[in-house]
């Protein structure tokens, strides 16, 4: 029995192909992943099934049920989105109605499809709320959005799109905005639903971790084709085509240990970063953030020491304390003996998380680079510059292009010759892979870890990540709350975790072998919390 | 939110102190003497005397400061002749022209500049929300382009312009509507709305295009939000993702924006009541600007930054009260 | 600026604006060229029956008065346009320089300076955008002494009134530039703050500033045009459009031609200029923020 077949779909946008040719099925409480990086088509296959392309040619047919989905008209579409086919955005920041109660919006779904009175509709929200564990269902759906937490959003969503019991369900990237240890949460909640509800799961991804766990079947897709697939164990186990397995490979790896016995370069001894609070209304000034809150550690010459949080944990205040581009308000960095602040020169440098917004959009690539050499009295730098073009992997010419003008996985380069043009002893990295695609996110680690190597310089990669840092990383420390819970080398803290913190960050990393995801998700489940 | 009412309504004091300090400065350091216009021709140098004593302007100046801000809160004494005569607070003086007190002055004209500017605003807003959403929804090409033109047609003509036009066309030419001059509300308020019809046109054609331009832009960017996309997903229909939706989102700069522009509309009805020659408090200004009537000059500028301060408090309310994101604290 | 070429409403805008300075700049050759200058009476050619109103059709129009004549006067009326032209204009241009290098001055020290500069000056910005402008303005202008040169008060008074948007967005846009990574990889290279102001902050700001500026000029002809009107503006015989509505109020049962020359002048170019303000915000501003007038 199946409940969603597409075949030879077809979406265009103009003269550009989205989707060229997709077939695949969705069987009746099955659940499949597509998988692909950004450009795939997945999203556009994903606003088919709704009909929600307005400006886009869409052919070929989604059998649905007895209808197909394609020839329907407007007031036939509307009876089956929401009711028939429920979809779950990404960006739960911004997909729900900022001035209506999330149990408004849900009644408000939930009477439009079946016709029920008021009192029941508002009685159906609490209930789908409480199914998506949602604390203090009665209550809490009389909050608005943004009284929410993101992963708390992310389940009114889902509770939103259970609401009218659909035999469909579409998650677009619906983790790809949260937290690592909230991602499992909503994935865990989704896999609970459609075992619960019996409804089928479509489950689009970039990432294999994620859908590795939460699929028996998944499409990869690649430039609007599927290039392979099957059942998930079998694609993720034994992929025949090239790209899939390209795709498995640039999963970070462990890496051999390194033996690092250098002097420590920089020392940071007691640091507190506080921000203070604006005085509202009362007298009293509030307690201020402490956004790093007592941190001791030492970054030893020639190691890369990998620092990991989640969002909110204080760790891009952390690398730009190290940078010394912020005084923290107690306690002492120094590099090599000399207090940070005091530093002239370009001896640490930073790679920043958005190239786009880490390149000035008004200057040439070149010129960003230049600007370093040209401070430290280099008349001329154009040659140099072409020398660091080319060995972060670009062309000379790149040198008078525009950042607007360049991917991201180039302009990630271009970030990384600035770093490297004043000769850096320290580059502290901050995120700086996690807005690229898996496949330019391997080779931007890898080049950072060539250049580390043949320059001889120490590193502070500052993620979220735990799997990149477990590749890249001689030395971890976990971040929680402005402090350090657990500092050790990477393999024992991958292996051994002390804090709970970090066991329960290493036990939410998605993982791409279908079976370790599988035996996660049920200690997860087994352990509360 | 208490305490925020408290800053807010102190930072408006602040504001009002800020302002009648640099008033205060300008008007009275200025290069005329007050008092000689007053005295006018065949003055002698004890008439001059008596008179900047009774006018309180022969005291040094940050005495008079001092004086002027006592009778705004707790009103003063002035001198008259033998006896004295007693000014109420808030006082802000007699005028040198008409001796009469100016809080009086200006209670007498407020009422017209208030006609003005309701009426306008409410044309206004009527008119420009209409065609903001219209044009908006881009239902209709022809309808966006005349909107757009008109829109920047707006933008482009003088309250006085427009109001010359008006009167040649519908009091000249087709004679449909008399000379504006107005009568109060209380006395019929049918001559009172058919007097001040074409003042009210006049001053809300530049409003209405502001308006306009800003609920299209609204709209649109509010039917590009995401969840405006999860309400077509969920099957809701157009009309019903419009008026509950999209709607909310694009009016609510204009609430503010309307607390705001009744204020200024009021001094911008200084070139309205001129323009149709009606006794408002803009017009009150001209004439005392032009008689150097210091008192009254002062109390009129006062006030509309009373009122300006005021209305941009209440909007800041008024934004709390719609968007839920919004909190006072 | 491919769009610009391509943006009809900006061509004609820009090429009427164009016309229109041309005209203010070449005012005194153009009056010369019709023979005529703005302040020799023709009291033959007015209507003596009737108030003086212009004899002939149209307002008095003639070979040698292209325009007519200004009733009461005789004065020729085409002299007085284009004159009035250059003060319009030059008033606006004036205060609208005046008001962004005010506007940017503040807001970039706003923006770029510590907590305590930015609370003073967000302070006062905010004071001066409270103000009631064209109130203040009739006031301050009625009470200097009025042998001082004229023009150049008027361009004064509207900039210190109105420079409180361009340092709003100035500062706003300061600060969030100031976050951008590529600043923090500037003071990594060792750049100093007056180096990052110039070359990071400041090619930044030109496309916000130019547009707001751009509307900025347009709304200071109205209110130089209001401020005439009301008899604070120039003074006589200088020739301002505003000026001459002014005087139109009492003559336009009798003359409506007196009336439809200055103010249509007056709307043209006030048109010509939101249309390429229009334009060039629709080219620099990606995200169509839309730029509120007063």
């Amino acid at each position: 029995m199946t409940a969603l077949v597409v075949a030879d779909l077809r979406i265009r946008f103009g003269d550009t192909v989205a989707v060229g040719g997709l077939s695949f099925e969705v069987p009746s409480g099955g659940a499949v992943g597509i998988v692909g990086e950004s450009g795939s088509g997945k999203s556009a296959t994903a606003l088919a099934l709704l009909g929600l392309h307005t400006g886009a040619a869409v052919k070929g047919r989604i059998t649905f049920g007895d209808d197909d989905l394609t020839t329907l008209s407007d007031r036939r579409w509307r009876q089956v989105r929401g009711a028939r086919i429920a979809m779950v955005f990404q960006e739960p920041l911004t997909a729900l109605s900022p001035f209506h109660t999330i149990g408004d919006q849900i009644a408000e779904v939930y009477r439009l499809h079946t016709g029920a009175t008021r009192r029941a509709a508002r009685d159906r929200a609490v209930e789908v709320l409480r199914q998506v564990h949602i604390p203090d269902p009665a209550r809490r759906a009389a909050s608005y959005p943004h009284q929410f937490s993101g992963g708390m959003r992310q389940r009114a969503l889902i509770a939103m799109a259970l609401s009218c019991r659909p035999q469909l369900i579409v998650a677009d990237e619906p983790t790809t905005a949260l937290d690592v240890t909230v991602q499992a949460q909503i994935l865990d909640l989704l896999d609970e639903v459609r075992a619960t509800t019996g409804t089928s799961l479509l489950l689009i991804s970039h990432d294999l971790g994620v859908v590795a766990g939460s699929t028996d079947r998944i499409v990869v897709m690649r430039r609007g084709v599927s290039v392979e697939q099957g059942a998930t164990a079998a694609v993720l186990g034994a992929p025949s085509a090239a790209y899939t397995k390209d795709l498995l490979q640039a999963v970070p790896h462990a890496s051999p240990p390194r033996k690092i016995d250098g002097e420590p370069l920089l020392r940071l001894d007691g640091v507190r970063k506080h921000f203070p609070q604006p005085r509202r209304g009362s007298w009293r000034r509030p307690a201020p953030i402490r956004a790093v809150d007592g941190v001791t550690l030492d970054v030893r010459a020639g190691e890369t020491l990998g620092v990991v949080g989640e969002s909110g944990t204080g760790k891009t205040t952390l690398a730009r304390l190290m940078a010394g581009l912020l005084a923290p308000t107690s306690g002492t960095i120094q590099l090599d003996g000399a207090d940070i602040g005091k530093r002239r020169g370009g001896s640490v440098q930073m790679v920043f998380q958005d190239p786009l917004s880490s390149l000035n959009p008004r200057r040439t690539v070149g010129e960003s680079i230049a600007d370093p050499l040209r401070i430290s009295g280099v008349r001329d730098p154009r040659a140099r510059v072409e020398d660091l073009l080319r060995r972060v992997g670009l062309e000379r010419r790149e040198y008078d292009r525009y950042p607007h003008q360049l991917s991201g996985g180039m302009r990630q380069r271009v970030g990384i010759a600035r770093a490297l043009a004043p000769h850096p002893r320290l580059i502290i990295c901050d995120e700086p892979v996690s807005s690229l695609d898996v496949t330019t996110q391997a080779q931007v680690l890898a080049l950072l870890e060539d250049v580390r190597a043949e320059f001889g310089l120490t590193m502070v990669f500052v993620s979220h990540d735990l799997a990149v840092l477990r590749q890249i990383a001689d030395r971890v420390a976990v971040l929680a709350e402005g402090r350090i819970v657990e500092l050790g080398e990477t393999a024992s803290v991958w292996a051994n975790p002390q804090h709970p913190y970090t066991k329960e960050l290493l036990a939410a990393v998605p993982v791409a072998d279908p079976a370790e995801a599988r035996r996660r998700r049920a200690l997860r489940l087994a352990s509360p919390g | 939110m208490i305490g925020y009412l408290f800053r807010r309504i102190g930072g408006a004091v602040l504001v009002l102190f800020g302002l009648s300090l640099l008033l205060y400065g300008l008007f009275y350091l200025a290069p005329s003497d007050p008092a000689i216009l007053t005295c006018g021709k065949g003055c002698t140098p004890e008439r001059l005397a008596e008179v900047r004593h009774a006018m309180g302007v022969d005291d040094p100046i940050p005495a008079q400061y001092a004086h002027f801000l006592t009778g705004l809160v707790a009103g003063r004494d002035y001198p008259a002749g033998p006896a004295t005569r007693h000014c109420p607070a808030p006082c802000l003086g007699y005028s040198f022209e008409t001796d009469q007190p100016v809080t009086t002055l200006l209670l007498d004209r407020l009422p017209v500049s208030a006609s003005l500017a309701l009426g306008a605003e409410v044309l206004s807003l009527a008119a420009g929300i209409g065609a903001g959403v219209l044009s908006g929804l881009r239902r209709y090409r022809w309808l966006d382009r005349i909107v757009n033109g008109l829109v920047l047609a707006g933008y482009a003509v003088p309250v006085f312009l427009v109001g010359l036009l008006l009167l040649l066309l519908f009091c000249v030419q087709l004679q449909w509507l008399p000379f504006p001059s107005y009568v109060p509300f209380t006395t019929d308020p049918l001559a009172w709305a058919q007097n001040l019809l074409l003042p009210w046109v006049a001053l809300a054609v530049i409003q209405t295009a502001a308006y306009a331009r800003l609920t299209r832009a609204g709209i649109q960017e509010t039917l590009s939000e995401d969840y405006i996309r999860t309400a077509r997903a969920y099957g809701l229909p157009e009309r019903r993702i419009i008026w509950r939706r999209a709607l909310r989102g694009a009016l609510l700069p204009l609430v503010t924006l309307t607390a705001i522009d009744l204020a200024s509309i009021m001094t911008s009805a200084v070139l309205t009541e001129t323009m149709f020659g009606l006794p408002g408090v803009g017009q009150l200004l001209v004439g005392a600007v032009n008689q150097i009537d210091l008192p009254v000059v002062v109390g009129v500028t006062m006030l509309t930054g009373v009122l300006i301060v005021a209305a941009n408090t209440i909007a800041d309310f008024l934004y709390a009260a719609v968007d839920p994101r919004v909190e006072l604290r | 600026m491919r769009a610009l070429r391509r943006d009809r409403g900006f061509l004609f805008g820009a090429a009427v604006a164009l016309l229109m300075v041309l005209v203010a700049v070449a005012a005194p050759l153009l009056a010369a060229a019709a023979g005529q200058d703005y302040t020799t009476y023709h009291d033959n050619l007015l209507d003596s029956a009737r108030g003086g109103v212009p004899l002939g059709r149209l307002g008095g129009i003639s070979g040698e008065h292209w325009l007519g004549v200004e009733p009461g006067t005789g004065r020729d009326l085409f002299a007085r346009v284009v004159h009035g032209a250059q003060t319009s204009l030059g008033v606006a241009v004036g205060a609208t320089i005046l008001q962004v290098l005010l506007g940017l001055f503040v807001g970039t020290a706003a923006g770029l300076g510590g907590r305590w500069a930015d609370a003073i000056l967000t302070r006062l910005v905010d004071l001066v955008l409270a103000l009631p402008i064209l109130v203040l303005a009739i006031s301050l202008l009625a009470i200097v002494p009025s042998n001082w040169p004229r023009p150049l008060l008027l361009a004064a008074v509207i900039a210190v009134l109105g420079w409180g948007g361009t340092a709003r967005i100035t500062r706003s846009e300061t600060l969030t530039l100031r976050t951008r990574d590529y600043v923090a990889a500037a003071r990594l290279a060792g750049a100093g703050w007056s180096r990052i102001a110039r070359r990071e902050i400041l090619p930044g700001l030109t496309a916000p500033v130019l547009t707001y500026a751009a509307l900025l000029l347009p709304t200071n002809m109205v209110v130089e045009a209001g401020l005439s009107f009301l008899g604070v503006g120039v003074r006589p015989p200088t020739p301002s459009w505003g000026q001459m509505l002014s005087s139109a109020t009492t003559w336009f049962r009798a003359d409506p031609m007196y009336v439809l020359v200055p103010g249509g002048l007056l709307f043209l170019t006030l048109l010509s200029f939101v249309l390429v303000a229009n334009g060039l915000r629709r080219a620099l501003d990606p995200r169509q923020r839309e730029v509120l007038l007063q």
